[in-house]
């Protein structure tokens, strides 16, 4: 049932449009952060108020909402943030990939392929991919308005230097259509080839109060070199509960003597496919 | 005028049919060439259903508004000002115009952006006779292969584009429908 003391979808409408005019504008330019008024949400910074204002300005009574936090649909962020707009919005809920109208994710692309109905949110912590190489967000922008960026190669040049390979697991930084370097948000590297996509992907970053797109069928290119390509990485490993091969996969220590078991990240994928089985 | 009009033809649930509104522009945006309906306005003459609308949706007190041409007309100045409290501008400032084509040309009268903050540019609505999947040819993000849109001038927008990541862009409205031509679009002469 939906609280009616709230407006559908608890933001209220002038908050909504300025979201909805700072997505278009982040849709035209793929790739670009675009700065908007983030609202304080009743939720602390850090589990998804930025993913959760772009969701609200984007929901119809008629959506069907999925909220995954690592690929889990049952984890406390999951689970909080889709109870809120059960409240608020009065939507429909799954936990099914295919059934979704709306995703909204911290942290993972869902393993099953999403289609052109589907419109896929990210939480994103630090939208900025140049912030822990120049603070100064007078610079990044500047850097970004002259494509100045060497300094992202010079830190995966590091990775090599260091380690013998590139090292960056997660938030590993993207080309968008040819243009701007943008961070995927924490998603695991293995996720960046998925973001060629036929859905629409939004990211609000709320603390940092910037919105950014993908539209479907964008060219999204993971930096790298040519002698040190880019490679989708996953624990070499099936699921344990599963079997699958080509999932991602968590690791989950299981006792004291060093015992462990690897699991499929996106809890629906796992289960969609042990019931198949069964 | 009619004092009714002047108050009539707003959203009849506003969450609601913005949210709808909202979803055909944002879909339209993403996916340029998509043509898509969009209803829930009922704007004064001489606006599109999809016209009205979008202003409806997208425009508020925020947002400077350019009425060009024939649309700057006292009734869609009123049920403008009286629907969104949008105050009217001339072209130079706009957040958003709307228009003909022809009422809203030269193009280089619109914020374009800047490049460190290529977000602050205008977005026009382009009222049009016909709106078809015909003519140009179109490329880019948001477009698998191809995709092909009735464009009213292809040599001004394809300059539009060339100034990427800058740049207007575009949404074109007939009755109540709706298609977008963002600048990141690639436009190619009828092949």
């Amino acid at each position: 049932m939906t609280e009616q003391a709230y407006n559908f979808a608890y933001l209220d409408e002038q908050t909504k449009r300025m979201i909805r005019r700072a997505i278009l504008k982040a849709l035209a330019v793929p790739g670009y952060q675009v700065p908007f008024a983030s609202r304080e949400m009743p939720m602390p910074y850090g589990w998804g108020t930025g993913g959760v204002q772009v969701s609200a300005a984007t929901l119809t009574p008629e959506d069907r909402l999925k909220v995954i936090d690592q690929g889990a649909d049952d984890t406390t962020n999951a689970v909080s943030i889709r109870k809120f707009f059960e409240r608020t919005a009065g939507v429909a809920t799954t936990e099914a990939t295919q059934e979704a109208t709306v995703i909204q994710t911290r942290h993972r692309i869902p393993e099953a392929e999403l289609t052109e109905d589907q419109i896929l949110v990210y939480q994103v912590p630090i939208p900025e991919p140049l912030r822990f190489l120049e603070p100064r967000e007078t610079e990044t922008r500047k850097m970004h308005s002259l494509q100045e960026y060497g300094l992202m190669h010079v830190k995966l040049y590091e990775d090599i230097s260091q380690h013998g390979a590139i090292s960056t697991a997660y938030a590993y930084p993207v080309r968008v259509a040819g243009r701007y370097v943008m961070d995927p948000s924490p998603i695991p590297k293995f996720d960046n080839p998925k973001m060629e996509m036929a859905a629409i992907q939004l990211f609000g970053a709320g603390r940092e109060q910037r919105i950014y797109a993908v539209p479907p069928h964008t060219r999204v290119v993971s930096l790298d070199f040519e002698d040190y390509p880019f490679e989708a990485t996953r624990a070499d490993h099936v699921c344990d509960l599963c079997g699958a091969a080509d999932s991602y996969l968590d690791e989950v220590i299981m006792d004291d003597a060093g015992g462990r078991m690897f699991v499929c990240s996106d809890t629906d994928y796992c289960h969609t496919r042990r019931e198949a089985v069964a | 005028m009619d004092g009714s009009s002047l108050y009539a033809g707003g959203f009849r649930n506003a969450p609601v049919d913005a949210a709808h509104a909202f979803r055909a522009a944002m879909t339209a945006m993403a996916r340029p060439g998509d043509i898509r309906p969009i209803t829930g306005a009922e704007p004064p003459a001489p606006l599109s259903v999809a016209a009205g609308t979008l202003l409806l949706t997208l425009c508020d007190p925020e947002t400077r508004v350019h009425l060009a041409g024939a649309a700057d007309r006292p009734e869609v100045r009123q049920w403008l000002s009286f629907h969104t409290g949008a105050p009217l501008c001339g072209a130079d400032e706009a957040d958003f115009a709307l228009g003909t084509w022809a009422d809203l040309m030269p193009l280089s009268r619109y914020r374009i952006g800047t490049p460190e903050y290529p977000d602050r540019s205008a977005t026009l609505i382009v009222e049009c006779d016909a709106l078809a999947n015909t003519g140009a040819v179109l490329s880019g993000p948001g477009i698998r292969d191809t995709a092909r849109l009735s464009l009213p001038d292809l040599g001004v927008l394809q300059g539009n584009a060339m100034l990427y990541p800058l740049g207007c862009d575009f949404f074109f409205t007939c009755g109540d429908r709706v298609a977008a031509l963002p600048r990141s679009t690639t436009i190619g002469a009828e092949g």
